[in-house]
């Protein structure tokens, strides 16, 4: 039976070899948190790391991953949902709908892992999900917030 | 209730309690054990339909609308918890279900999440019920006191006797108040004395969805629940001639196949991507019907022919404007404009789950109206509404698209009464979901106006030429060929969507033309496009007549004082009169849609290679009540990514009578490197309530195009501008 090793835990999946890693991860493993958005790796809402990089998991077939790959996905994100980018994203007030955030957010943690202290153009090109509500501004705020760089001052109220 | 809901209620309260307290789950409210058996001890009764208050303090808040993104919950639960004068960190909230609604006499009012109703709509009665509440509670601790209420005061859910200095919680005497009788006089506090509401709050539904244990309907898990994958004759209007099941039931995991309706065919499975996968390799003859021959250019053609056509039916009309634009010495001015079709591209794309047997159908579904969904339910299992049951689920995006039609329920509920007993989880692919919206209506729009030597507006005639979506969707609404609300934004002098200039001399009419797409109400709906038309001809005709843009906007806005004061208040604050950075040019527009008065602003810039770039925008709000002045700007920028979403790229097409994009690789989507700072000025002028999730959409185009003229000279007429060249070099 073919192995992944998600969260730090090495599990049993049943899968036909074409079977995307996020529909390995959602409808085996149960874990619902990364989230199905277009299948063709456009909009990132299924980014999830495999060996600390962001992976957009639609796109990949989980037999094209092995066990001894670290596949890390939001619900293992942080033991208490206190990862810097959650903090920040809860400081923040960042998701609307919600339904993107968890791929923003683990794309904007595997941003920081290579990129500890991340310029606006670093963020341009490698926070490349989609939100349909809008959160863009906020996402930028808190990844610097969440890289420990003073945000821009938000726009002032009159 | 049975086994399936209660194992539902465990899962999402368990999520709940395991994010910490600080934000709680969509349970359904209720014991619905406690339901059967009034007088069961546990269960914590409800002050009234709108508040409960358990033994440790905790304040549930019953929210009847929808929360999809747009923050009317926490809006909601901080216009109560002001009233209940109760204390903000107890505050929690849930969803009463549309069958409990209909139970007890809608106790809750209206379901429906659309048009930024959720608050203006309701803030009166949800006041009253915090305000009732509160007073419950007084007369309680009054009562348990022996003293008059009158000597009781009540803040941050603890209620003081005056004289004596006694205290006490709410918890200690909800249950005493749950059994009085409801105060018939309710007074209602004056805003500008609000504590909770009006302040800058963050939203109560944020720790779930920072850890991926917010629920939305496609994540529902069920006991025994199988999964299924649909597709609809990707024409409209087709039907399904015949397929070939045996060629996939011995695929992994196949259950069954099963025409719904009589134009789709739906795979159930183990797993959803097997009934995906097997649906993809499933044979299927479609009868396309006639629909298969329209085009994106036959469209065309029929919307171009209502430009001119004799009959229109008028939404606003002043003096003669026939006379004026033929009236001896004046200039005439003509542009004609045009706005595509888009899908609302939720990022969940629908989904529900049914289970049905023949006593019961239950849905559990993400939906802006739950009562809809639930005649939905009713009228697709068959069953009477009170057989039926709607569960809301967590929206992933709305946007206009889960509200009015329920297309994806019904065919849910069609697939579960195949299998009766099975929960059937229904996901639409992506590809599903682009190929069958309710998509944005598609219009065109030729205006011409007449000049005065002065360069003043004499008369202008605006005829716009299109889809309705009141036909498409309530066709009973449509009197005599009218629809109002093709006229979003351009009606009479009036508490909505009115124009914000007086012209002596108007028409304004609109030609009916029908394509088989179909329409729905997509976020901001004709505020959308009829701000484009208008704003962006004013700025012709302000070139026309010699003048600036502002100055000439404001002589036709003195009697618009609420236009235009978000108009000079997003100008003011952008700068509009002084020099922009250098290559950067402005542009300005205005409305007023959704109860809500609101301009902006943009500076944009454009490089030789045609590359056009949105610097920055400002943004000028009065929504009458400012309810929560962080969550208004979450909704200012993110209208402008669903605004400037639509300007760059936004655009179904049609061929051979279906729509050609399938995914977002062919329909793309405007991404955070291409977002523009975005400045809020918020300035409530009182006295009235309107909405915020949706008016400030419909200036983010115009504003661009007004500044992108500016910056080139080129008057861009139709979108999306991804279609258009502007190279100089």
């Amino acid at each position: 039976m073919p192995k992944l090793n998600v969260n730090g835990r090495v599990r049993d999946y049943q899968a036909e070899e074409d079977t995307p890693l996020l529909w390995v991860i959602r409808e085996q493993l149960k874990l619902t948190g990364t989230k199905y958005g277009c299948g063709v790796a456009q909009c990132g809402a299924c980014t999830v790391h495999i060996d600390g990089e962001a992976v957009r998991s639609c796109a990949m077939p989980a037999s094209a991953v092995t066990d001894k790959q670290k596949i890390v996905t939001i619900e293992g994100l942080s033991p208490n949902g206190n990862h810097p980018v959650q903090q920040a994203w809860l400081a923040q007030d960042v998701p609307q709908c919600g339904y993107c955030q968890v791929g923003m957010i683990m794309a904007a943690a595997a941003l920081l892992k290579k990129t500890p202290k991340p310029t606006d153009a670093d963020i341009d090109s490698e926070i490349t999900n989609i939100c349909r509500c809008g959160t863009y501004n906020r996402v930028r705020s808190a990844i610097h917030q969440a890289a420990g760089i003073p945000a821009a001052p938000a726009a002032k109220r009159t | 209730m049975n086994v399936m809901t209660t194992s539902r209620r465990k899962f999402l309260t368990g999520s709940a309690a395991a994010a910490g307290g600080l934000t709680i789950g969509f349970h359904i409210p209720f014991d619905a054990l406690a339901q059967q058996k009034p007088a069961a001890p546990a269960a914590t009764p409800e002050i009234n339909a709108w508040v409960v208050v358990k033994p440790d303090d905790t304040v549930v808040v019953r929210i009847a609308r929808s929360e999809m993104g747009q923050g009317s919950l926490t809006g909601l639960a901080q216009l109560v918890a002001e009233e209940l004068d109760c204390d903000w960190s107890k505050v929690t909230t849930e969803y009463p279900t549309p069958g409990q609604n209909l139970a007890r006499n809608r106790a809750w009012g209206n379901f429906s999440t659309g048009g930024s109703r959720g608050i203006r709509e309701s803030h009166d009665y949800v006041r009253k019920g915090g305000a009732a509440a509160r007073m419950m509670l007084v007369q309680a601790a009054a009562e348990q006191w022996k003293v008059p209420a009158a000597e009781c005061t009540a803040a941050n859910s603890v209620i003081t006797h005056g004289p004596s200095k006694r205290t006490i919680t709410y918890g200690k005497v909800a249950g005493a108040a749950a059994k009085l009788t409801p105060p018939t006089d309710v007074p209602l506090k004056d805003p500008k004395d609000w504590k909770i509401a009006g302040k800058p709050l963050k939203r109560l539904d944020t720790v779930d969805k920072l850890t991926g244990k917010q629920v939305y309907g496609v994540d529902l898990q069920l006991p025994d629940m199988l999964n299924a994958a649909i597709k609809d004759c990707p024409v409209f209007g087709g039907k399904v001639k015949s397929f070939d099941a045996a060629a996939v039931m011995k695929r992994p995991g196949v259950k069954k196949v099963v025409q719904v309706g009589d134009s789709a065919v739906a795979v159930v499975a183990d797993t959803w991507w097997r009934a995906k996968s097997a649906l993809d390799e499933l044979p299927i003859v479609w009868d396309e019907g006639p629909n298969a021959n329209v085009s994106s250019a036959t469209i065309a053609a029929v919307l171009k022919e209502g430009l001119d056509a004799k009959e229109a039916a008028a939404g606003n009309k002043v003096g003669d404007v026939e006379a004026a634009l033929k009236a001896p010495g004046v200039k005439l001015v003509t542009a004609t404009y045009g706005y595509p079709f888009q899908n609302h591209a939720t990022m969940e794309p629908m989904n529900a789950t049914a289970k049905y047997t023949p006593q019961r159908c239950e849905v559990w579904t993400p939906t802006q109206n739950g009562e809809a969904a639930l005649a939905a339910a009713s009228e697709a299992s068959g069953l009477p509404p009170a057989q039926c049951e709607v569960y809301k689920l967590h929206l992933g995006g709305g946007f206009g698209r889960r509200g009015a039609v329920h297309d994806w329920v019904r065919q849910a509920v069609a697939i579960a009464k195949e299998m009766p007993g099975t929960p059937i989880k229904l996901i639409w692919s992506r590809e599903e979901d682009m190929l069958h919206g309710r998509y944005h209506p598609i219009t065109q729009c030729k205006l011409t106006a007449a000049l005065d030597e002065k360069g003043e507006l004499t008369g202008m005639h605006m005829r716009i030429s299109g889809q309705s979506i009141v036909a498409g969707i309530f066709p009973q609404n449509i009197r005599n060929g009218l629809d109002p609300v093709v006229f979003q934004g351009l009606n009479p002098p009036g508490p909505e969507a009115s124009i914000g200039y007086t012209i002596p001399n108007l028409l304004i009419d609109h030609a009916m033309r029908n394509p088989h797409v179909p329409p729905g109400f997509w976020r901001g709906v004709n505020l959308n496009q009829n701000t484009i038309y208008l704003e962006c001809f004013m700025d012709e005709l302000a070139q026309a007549a010699g003048k600036d843009p502002l100055e000439f906007r404001r002589k036709l806005m003195a009697n618009h004082p609420k236009h235009l004061a978000v108009l000079n208040a997003a100008a003011e604050k952008a700068g509009w009169g002084k020099p922009a950075p250098a290559g950067v040019f402005r542009g300005l527009a205005q409305c007023m849609g959704f109860g809500s008065y609101v301009a902006a602003c943009a500076e944009v810039s454009v490089a030789k290679d045609g590359k056009i770039k949105v610097h920055r925008i400002v943004a000028a709000t009065d929504p009458g009540h400012a309810v929560n002045p962080q969550q208004i700007e979450a909704q200012v920028e993110g209208s402008f990514v669903y605004g400037l979403t639509a300007a760059l790229y936004g655009e179904c097409t049609v061929a051979g009578g279906r729509i050609e994009q399938e995914n977002f690789d062919t329909y793309p989507m405007m991404r955070i490197d291409e977002m523009p700072k975005v400045e809020t000025v918020i300035v409530p002028s009182g006295g009235f309530w309107g909405g915020v999730g949706e008016p400030t959409i419909a200036v983010a185009a115009p504003a661009v195009l007004n500044a992108i003229f500016a910056a080139t000279g080129k008057r861009i007429r139709d979108l999306p501008l991804k279609n258009h060249d502007l190279k100089t070099a």
